[in-house]
């Protein structure tokens, strides 16, 4: 049977990894690259890098970070952040990633998701919603790292976005992130239901049973994570080992 | 030995090509992995591998665009009898036609079509993406292509499945709601579901054993 995914997400600014990383063994817990192939060997199931660099000049070294990961690690690898044009699509794929992630070019032009998804295929564009409770059973997309409300409503976005193509839905709770109290179930779950496509759940992540939480309560088909990761609190396998006593089915 | 990874515009091959000269690099063997759109020198290959993602339309098109390959691909793999091997899209150009946006014919070296998954579970979430446990067909016989993984997942995304008329073909399948033909295997030709590029340490063994493999 097809298990549950435990992803974990680099945030990466200038080409050095944000909140480095605490491995054991790793010398340079800010190279992308060192990190990515700890997360192989510890057998994440997909790796996810965000890319937060805000100057232009800077944007182009994500390209050689992804392409130097795509030849060590034989491993699904999602890239995003500041994707704006089918160019930066394009130039993403090529440099190895295998999925790219769309976020406020998405909210500002949904079409965008139809053109990406007819050119590469809907199994490479990801749509990354982000999104806050403003009412009970009623969230908002929120744009500019949570600060911009924009009155689009996250699961009605969720599904037109699918429909226009999208393969697959990168779902964070705003209202949880950095807070280490869990995901937003009733979010993740309204969307994760309303959808035919995978909904990877992000945002919140403080301890294990918020992973469990995420797939059981939430329906998500994948869990992302970063903190508890990178510092070194939790392993891949403990993480994994800790859903499968859960009950819930996990590739070891 | 001469590998020959036919580039015709369908997705990076890069970590592709890579994987297979780890692949090759740990196995002891020596080759040469070349990315190429030349009907020539995949004519003249050791081995081939035909990869692919997007939709059938676009990859049958992308291959038959490049003057002289499907002859070249034909040659090699039914005239000289070299090892092949199709991974995703790339396994599916091997079926008689595929029924995405339309009916579009395929390479027709596998009898069979590609349909749509459709779970009759709406938990069950299209595309079928992430990990999957093959399990092996073939009644005991296990191919010489899955042998000694090491690992029982494989890394899978797609919409669309390959389902051949012999079931004979299917060497190991995936359960999710269904069946769904995992690998494919006649003669001298091998196709792969999965991507055992991306599937990690099985991946690379599954690699490793194409490379040896001598049907």
């Amino acid at each position: 049977m097809l298990k549950s995914r435990l992803i974990p997400c680099l945030d990466v600014k200038d080409g050095r990894v944000v909140k480095g990383v605490n491995f054991e063994g790793l010398r340079d817990a800010g190279d992308p690259v060192a990190c990515a192939k700890a997360y192989d060997l510890a057998g994440a199931d997909e790796l996810c890098f965000l890319d937060i660099t805000a100057s232009h000049e800077e944007r182009a070294i994500i390209f050689d970070v992804v392409r130097e990961t795509a030849e060590h690690c034989f491993m699904p690898l999602t890239v995003g952040g500041g994707v704006r044009t089918i160019e930066d699509v394009r130039k993403l794929l090529l440099a190895g990633a295998d999925k790219v992630s769309i976020n406020t070019t998405a909210v500002k032009n949904p079409d965008f998701v139809r053109e990406a998804s007819e050119k590469f295929g809907s199994q490479c564009i990801v749509v990354a919603i982000d999104a806050k409770t403003v009412s009970p059973g009623k969230w908002e997309i929120f744009t500019h790292g949570g600060r911009e409300p924009t009155g689009i409503d996250a699961v009605e976005f969720a599904q037109k976005v699918v429909a226009l193509g999208a393969g697959e839905i990168l779902l964070t709770s705003m209202d949880r992130d950095g807070t280490r109290a869990g995901f937003n179930l009733p979010l993740t779950r309204a969307v994760s239901d309303a959808v035919t496509v995978p909904v990877i759940a992000s945002g919140g992540v403080g301890e294990l049973d918020h992973l469990v939480a995420g797939v059981t309560e939430g329906h998500a088909s994948a869990v992302l994570a970063a903190s508890i990761f990178h510092f070194g609190e939790h392993t891949i396998a403990q993480a994994k080992q800790h859903m499968i006593d859960a009950g819930i089915p996990m590739r070891l | 030995m001469k590998l020959a990874i036919i580039d015709y515009g369908s997705g990076n091959l890069r970590s592709a090509q890579k994987a297979f000269e780890r692949a090759a690099y740990e196995a002891g063997l020596a080759a040469t992995i070349e990315l190429t759109d030349k009907p020539e020198i995949v004519a003249e290959a050791d081995r081939v591998v035909l990869p692919g993602v997007g939709a059938f339309s676009d990859c049958m098109r992308g291959l038959t665009e490049l003057p002289g390959m499907i002859e070249a691909l034909n040659d090699v793999v039914h005239k000289k009898g070299q090892p092949f091997l199709g991974i995703c899209v790339g396994m599916q150009l091997m079926a008689t036609r595929g029924l995405e946006h339309g009916t579009q014919q395929g390479l027709n070296w596998i009898e069979g079509d590609v349909v749509a998954i459709e779970p009759s579970d709406p938990a069950l979430k299209v595309p079928h993406m992430g990990w999957n446990e093959l399990v092996f067909d073939g009644g005991g016989t296990v191919h010489p292509l899955l042998r000694n993984l090491g690992a029982d997942h494989a890394y899978f995304v797609h919409s669309y499945h390959f389902v051949p008329t012999n079931p004979d073909d299917v060497i190991a399948h995936v359960d999710y709601g269904q069946q769904l033909t995992a690998a494919v295997a006649r003669d001298n030709m091998l196709g792969t579901q999965f991507h055992p590029e991306k599937s990690q340490t099985l991946g690379l063994a599954l690699i490793a054993n194409f490379l040896k493999w001598m049907p």
